[in-house]
């Protein structure tokens, strides 16, 4: 597909009823909002992330897609942040419930990475899976149209490819871009993945690939993945975490850490929420609210009494090894993508790639630094 | 889920904190209103909130949820100035049940401290529907005083019944009280079971339920053949909102009644 | 005598305790009846006894000037009473009333004490067994004070 081929996908897209969802750059950074061009993509912005550290720069290219994650990720668009559940209005003798109904916007997500898909298919197991499912994030799941993009480059933060989930883009797309920029050429090698895929893309005058585009794309993720910012070995996490919760290393990180929880606003798969009771003035009429919630606020464990986790390391020590261990036990895969913005968006930047390395490394035995994996 | 309205049709009080509400549903009842021993509602005060409590009624009784709750935080409160006739919220039931079948053919000890006693009603009176299935049956139960001791007159029958053992205690004695002065665990120590043919259910503070664990094991009873009922925050009381949870599991879904064995590494873990 | 010593050779208490050690304490031992609301001990005199409760319910009280006899404790069938006896300065503690009618044996603490100053095996033997005895009601003081049941505030 030629460059100009995007706008016609957007715009596609949109005559077929989908509200465009994609990145944009907004206050200095690249955030997921609703888009109605493809001039309104970040165009020739690159992200450079750290602990801590997100800065926005220019590239020397124009190219579309040639950052890596923003502070947002896609569960703000799948799991809306505030909704309402239920109203309650008084009768003579008693109340009745009212419930929502909510039509749900027919979403297409441009852009969406490897770790970001993968995130989505985790959330869809915890959300859409299981005896009780929620409805809304089926509904709105269900309809999205999902245009999926291979990353090109990693950031410093990265560690799919430690988490086997990138960057090469994997099942549960509709279409898959490779940007494909060199040579005085740019254009998008696009794999198509579903039937309405191939339905939105016939009519965007697309040629098939050539084998140099087939190589060109290959080379472009196979650079991704060799330039990851981090790693995390995962052998044998579950164990190691669950036996570890007199580690001393907690104690380390409880002294850093501010329980913001900036980490689980900006993680992928965190899927806590809350809800809220309230009425009016007249008592007459309630509603219930859902809303995110974070197992880093005292509120989350209080039972009459108390929090069972009052202190910050017990927070703490409770978000990562049900990221990374109990996960596993519960859905069957790690809940961590390796996208690497708990890292990035840590205000103080706790790393959990370090925490695991040094819990692993003080339990080996002999060797001092006992680290597992190298940094990259 | 939506709560579904249900009547207030009797206000029992128990204690000076503690009352039972007996629910009714507003209109047909739903087709599976019978409940387990062991599992709860989330009950839904108009326009204040929800909160779990355990069902403490006969599973065999039709037509009717009954709750013992203790007045402990807003929700509660406002459920505590509910009136016959008032009308609540229920969501459920919730939750896995005690393991009455599995006791069968065994001697069955329940061990109940404070409010722990209104979970483990449901369990009483399916072992005393099919009473010669079980071997002996020890009731343990300890409160803070007399005055806090529950379901007064069903003690008392039950206490006059040659095939059930009941072994009541009291932190503390205020005024005149004949009976036993002292903590659960003590009562467990002397109890007449045979701990090599037994299943426990434990239900109470943690605390609580920890030394009772303590002297069951002490008297021999092994940890897979030891139930305790957990509690931890309930908001949506079908595993998606994450606040419940208890190292992997979810005390909503996967509790509130779990084996002993199965949580020992979690249960001595402080703020887990 | 001679039913004192089976009585006692069998009870848990004296478990594993060396034949003449049980005919030691049978001399030191004597059958006793407390009728309802009678007292046993009262807190303040000196302690020399202890019991071992055959048949009964006894309360363990302290008065409180305005408040009364408080209950702090039950003993009940089979289980041991009084540990003043073997603690400096010899004095109870408490009182203790029988609720119900109740059989018990007696111990002579004060004969008892001169055995194990004499005999440092039987003073142990019996010191292992009741500091096992005070460490269960400490044990059980110690979560009747955290009020477990009560509002946590």
């Amino acid at each position: 597909m030629e460059l100009q081929g995007l706008e016609g996908l957007l715009e596609a897209l949109g005559a077929a009823g989908y509200t465009v969802v994609g990145p944009t750059l907004r206050d200095g950074a690249i955030v997921y909002d609703e888009i109605r061009s493809a001039t309104e993509l970040p165009i020739g912005m690159t992200d450079r992330q750290g602990a801590a550290t997100y800065r926005v720069e220019r590239r020397d290219d124009q190219a579309r897609f040639g950052y890596n994650v923003g502070p947002h990720s896609w569960r703000r668009w799948l799991d809306p942040g505030r909704r309402r559940l239920f109203r309650a209005e008084r009768t003579r003798d008693g109340f009745e419930i009212v419930p929502e109904d909510a039509a749900a916007p027919r979403l297409a997500l441009i852009g969406v990475r490897a770790c970001e898909l993968r995130a989505i298919g985790i959330q869809d197991r915890v959300l859409g899976e299981g005896p009780h499912v929620d409805p809304v994030y089926g509904d709105r799941r269900r309809s999205a149209f999902v245009v999926a993009v291979n990353c090109g480059q990693a950031g410093g933060t990265c560690f799919c490819a430690s988490m086997g989930t990138g960057p090469a883009v994997g099942p549960g797309f509709d279409l898959a871009l490779t940007e494909l920029l060199g040579d005085g050429a740019h254009g998008f090698l696009v794999e198509v993945g579903s039937a309405r895929g191939a339905e939105i893309a016939a009519g965007l005058g697309m040629v098939p690939a050539s084998d140099a585009d087939l190589a060109a794309a290959a080379a472009s993720v196979a650079r991704a993945a060799s330039a990851m910012g981090r790693t995390l070995d995962t052998t044998g996490i579950k164990e190691l975490l669950y036996a570890s919760a007199e580690h001393p290393r907690w104690k380390d990180v409880a002294a850093r850490c501010l329980a913001c929880a900036n980490c689980t606003l900006v993680c992928p798969t965190c899927f806590c929420s809350t809800v809220e009771d309230v009425t009016d003035l007249t008592g007459e009429h309630a509603e219930r609210w859902r809303r995110w919630d974070s197992c880093f606020t005292m509120d989350f464990s209080y039972i009459h009494g108390g929090s069972v986790r009052a202190s910050g390391l017990a927070r703490y020590r409770q978000w990562m090894t049900h990221k990374l261990a109990s996960w596993i036990d519960q859905f069957g895969t790690s809940g961590c993508v390796g996208c690497g913005r708990c890292i990035t968006w840590c205000p103080v930047g706790i790393d959990l790639t370090e925490e695991v390395r040094e819990m692993r490394g003080s339990r080996s035995a002999g060797g001092p630094e006992g680290g597992t994996g190298g940094d990259a | 889920m939506l709560p579904v309205p249900h009547r207030v049709a009797r206000v029992r009080r128990e204690t000076a904190d503690t009352f039972t509400l007996d629910l009714v549903p507003i209109g047909p009842a739903p087709a599976e209103h019978g409940f387990l021993p062991g599992q709860f509602n989330m009950l839904y005060a108009f326009g204040v909130g929800e909160v779990a409590i355990s069902i403490s009624g006969d599973p065999a009784e039709r037509g009717v949820l009954r709750h013992t709750t203790r007045i402990v935080g807003t929700v509660t409160q406002a459920l505590g100035r509910l009136e016959r006739g008032s009308v609540l919220g229920v969501r459920g039931p919730f939750g896995n049940a005690w393991p009455v079948e599995e006791a069968e053919g065994h001697d069955v000890v329940l061990v109940a401290g404070g409010i722990g006693l209104a979970p483990l009603r449901p369990v009483l009176y399916r072992i005393m529907a099919r009473r010669p299935l079980y071997g002996r049956v020890v009731l343990a139960y300890g409160t803070r005083t007399p005055a806090d001791i529950l379901y007064r007159s069903e003690l008392a029958r039950w206490r006059s019944r040659p095939d059930l053992e009941m072994l009541v205690t009291v932190d503390r004695a205020v005024g005149a009280w004949p009976g036993k002065v002292g903590v659960v665990p003590a009562l467990i120590r002397r109890a007449p079971f045979d701990p090599t043919a037994t299943i426990a259910m434990v239900c109470g503070p943690e605390v609580m339920m920890r030394f009772s664990v303590e002297q069951l094991r002490t008297r021999g009873v092994p940890p897979e053949r030891i139930h305790l009922s957990m509690e931890r925050n309930m908001k949506c009381a079908v595993a998606l909102c994450g606040h419940c949870q208890y190292g992997p599991a979810f005390v909503c879904k996967d509790g509130p009644v779990f084996r002993f064995d199965r949580i020992e590494r979690l249960f001595n873990q402080p703020e887990i | 005598m001679e039913t004192l010593e089976r009585i006692l050779a069998e009870h848990p208490f004296l478990q594993g305790l060396d034949q003449s050690y049980v005919a030691l304490l049978v001399g030191c031992a004597s059958n006793v009846v407390f009728r309802a609301e009678e007292q046993l001990f009262r807190e303040g005199t000196p302690a020399n006894q202890f019991f071992i409760i055959r048949h009964g319910d006894v309360a363990v009280e302290l008065h409180v000037p305005g408040r009364g006899a408080l209950t702090i404790d039950t003993v009940h069938e089979g289980e041991v009473l009084g540990w003043s006896w073997l603690v400096p300065p010899y004095r109870w503690s408490f009182s203790a009333r029988a609720l119900t009618l109740t059989r018990a044996i007696a111990f002579d603490g004060a004969c008892l004490r001169a055995k194990c100053e004499e005999n440092h095996d039987l003073g142990y033997e019996l010191l292992r067994r009741f500091s096992t005895v005070m460490a269960e009601r400490l044990q059980s003081t110690r979560l009747q004070l955290m009020d477990l049941y009560g509002s946590g505030r």
